[in-house]
């Protein structure tokens, strides 16, 4: 055995660490959360099936019932996947919260002179590079199918902006549902049984009008549904402002409500 | 400076449930205080309050001159800790755990791999450190985390019941290294159900129960206050169990506990037990089973406090009253 000696740390002088350190911690635990995919490369392609399969089995399934054409119907319905996937994506954070929590790893980080902030950021930027990813595979593999953008590469880092903004309010929820479930299997119950009602009722596959109007009076609320038709506008053209709107609006809400109700669930917990 | 850890009537409700209700603890630098109890009797939220996880409602603790909350970033930069569960990672493998605690606290890429590699070696994990710690069996779970918490160089180390769940050889290498620890001078608060090991590896013992300290001194004045051994008896003949009952209380002069067939009580002497046997034998009752064991830590319990140690799935309990809180 190596003898390690015990010299005395250097204490902190001040009593929190500043803004470049809490940057580091974060991008140390993106890296934590990140560094998995390069051993299991296996991550990448959990990452990567559900984009694939669902843009193959829309387009090549329903695309000739739904728009007459596969070509129209992908078109038409891969920005509503792009938004669809994006919203079950952001709620890997809440499973990786979970497990961190269940697992007493986050109370090793919380023992550690850190930032505060850090065990959380960190995680969400990981997600967030998660994101990116399997939106550029949907744009990848829906320009092979046929997909075409009609604006530019300003309209697609405008609608990635978009998703992302969107993504990373609703992470609060997802931090909310990770703080407070008691398991990892309850969290992914949760997540799948509200995300699949709430992106379905939307027009993210088919079009409003062919819908009761009951139903049509919430699709028209759906904050997917403007999602859906921002990004449309934002890759094939179209207007864009008045969906962005709404959407963003939609994201400020979701912050508003359940960002505090997030942080008080965090600090009962933890 | 004398003391490494000072609490003074710390105290924290989960609800209706007094996990702590007044504990005063002081362990002197470089010693390890082992914190003896059962589940629910409130040694994780001791630890919980030093190591900075948790306020207390009332009270006031430091951890080597520093308050717990009002100077808890400059007792994080002193303190190590391992917790009752393994806390790694387990997508990643057992170097990255350390590589990452070492960055985290501000080591260069190459210092951090350094001190991975060190520790990795002292804790017979070097040729473990490149696998996912999802593959390690529970004892090399344990040993990464206590590498892990070492990484920073604590001054004060806590170890939250570190052996509960592992086989006898695990156990007997982790105490090894906690006696390594010892050596170098760290100070260890170690909470434990098993009176064995804070004998083993214990300065000073304080026992809880239901949030209290109920008893504290040395490993051997505790033991010695509590009864160190059992005697259990068993006669053959069922009839004969009221008599064995009254010769052991005749000899030893305490009330035994008569339960499922057998005679038990505890022995200050073991010098009595030869006479036990003489006197069964003048009356012709045999034995089927007469042993001297060491007390538990139920028995112990029950010495000092006159009540078993009865909370019985706790070790769930005093986390969920944290989660639910």
């Amino acid at each position: 055995m190596t003898t390690i000696t015990h010299t005395t740390r250097a204490v902190a002088t001040s009593s929190r660490p500043g803004a470049g350190a809490a940057l580091r911690h974060t991008a140390t635990l993106a890296w934590r959360s990140l560094v998995q995919i390069k051993h299991n490369p296996m991550e990448l392609i959990d990452l990567s099936v559900q984009p694939i399969m669902f843009l193959l089995l829309f387009t090549y399934v329903f695309g000739g019932a739904i728009a007459g054409s596969t070509g129209d119907y992908l078109q038409f319905a891969l920005p509503g996947l792009v938004a669809q996937n994006m919203l079950f994506a952001s709620m890997t954070t809440a499973v990786g919260l979970n497990v961190d929590i269940t697992k007493g790893v986050f109370d090793r980080l919380r023992s550690l002179p850190i930032s505060r902030s850090a065990p959380l950021a960190g995680r969400i930027v990981a997600d967030t590079l998660k994101q990116v990813w399997a939106f550029a595979l949907f744009l990848g593999l829906g320009l092979v199918l046929g997909f075409r953008v009609h604006t530019g590469i300003a309209g697609v880092l405008g609608a990635l902006a978009l998703l992302l903004t969107f993504a990373l309010a609703m992470s609060w929820t997802a931090v909310l549902a990770g703080v407070t479930a008691a398991s990892m299997e309850k969290v992914q119950i949760l997540m799948f049984s509200l995300m699949m009602p709430i992106t379905f009722t939307s027009n993210a596959f088919v079009a409003t009008d062919t819908m009761p109007s009951w139903l049509q009076k919430w699709v028209e609320v759906n904050p997917v549904s403007h999602l859906a038709d921002a990004v449309r506008g934002l890759l094939g053209g179209g207007p864009v402002a008045p969906d962005a709107t709404v959407s963003l609006l939609w994201a400020a809400g979701i912050v508003v409500v359940f960002a505090p109700l997030a942080v008080r669930a965090f600090r009962n917990r933890t | 400076m004398g003391y490494a850890i000072q609490a003074e009537g710390l105290a924290k409700r989960y609800g209706e449930t007094r996990a702590l209700d007044g504990v005063d603890l002081e362990v002197p630098q470089g010693r390890l205080l082992g914190v003896l109890g059962p589940n629910g009797a409130g040694k994780t939220t001791v630890v919980r309050i030093l190591a900075t996880l948790v306020r207390p409602d009332g009270g006031r603790a430091h951890v080597a001159g520093f308050d717990v909350v009002r100077q808890a970033h400059q007792v994080r930069t002193l303190i190590g800790l391992t917790g009752q569960y393994a806390a790694v990672d387990e997508t990643l493998t057992g170097a990255e755990n350390l590589v990452m605690i070492g960055r985290l606290l501000g080591l260069t890429r190459a210092e951090a791999r350094r001190r991975a590699g060190r520790l990795l070696g002292r804790f017979a994990l070097g040729e473990a450190g490149g696998r996912a710690a999802k593959t390690y069996s529970g004892g090399m779970r344990r040993r990464l985390d206590l590498a892990a918490s070492l990484v920073g160089r604590p001054q004060v180390l806590f170890l939250d019941e570190p052996t509960t769940g592992l086989d006898p050889r695990s156990r007997t290498e982790l105490w090894g290294v906690v006696r390594g620890l010892q050596d170098e001078g760290v100070t260890v608060l170690l909470t434990t159900q098993y009176l064995e090991e804070a004998d083993q590896l214990a300065n000073d013992i304080v026992v809880f129960d239901h949030g209290k300290v109920i008893a504290s001194g040395t490993p051997d004045g505790l033991k010695a206050a509590a009864g160190g051994q059992v005697l259990e008896v068993r006669p053959i003949e069922a009839a004969h169990l009221d008599l064995v009952r009254r010769v052991v209380a005749d000899v030893l002069d305490v009330t035994p506990e008569v339960s499922q067939g057998q005679v038990t009580a505890p022995v200050r002497d073991p010098a009595a037990v030869p006479a036990i046997v003489r006197r069964l034998d003048d009356l012709d009752v045999l034995a089927a089973e007469l042993s001297l064991r060491r007390a538990s830590l139920d028995e112990v319990f029950l010495a000092l406090t006159g009540h078993r140690a009865d909370v019985p799935d706790e070790a769930g309990e005093e986390q969920n009253a944290g989660a639910a809180a």
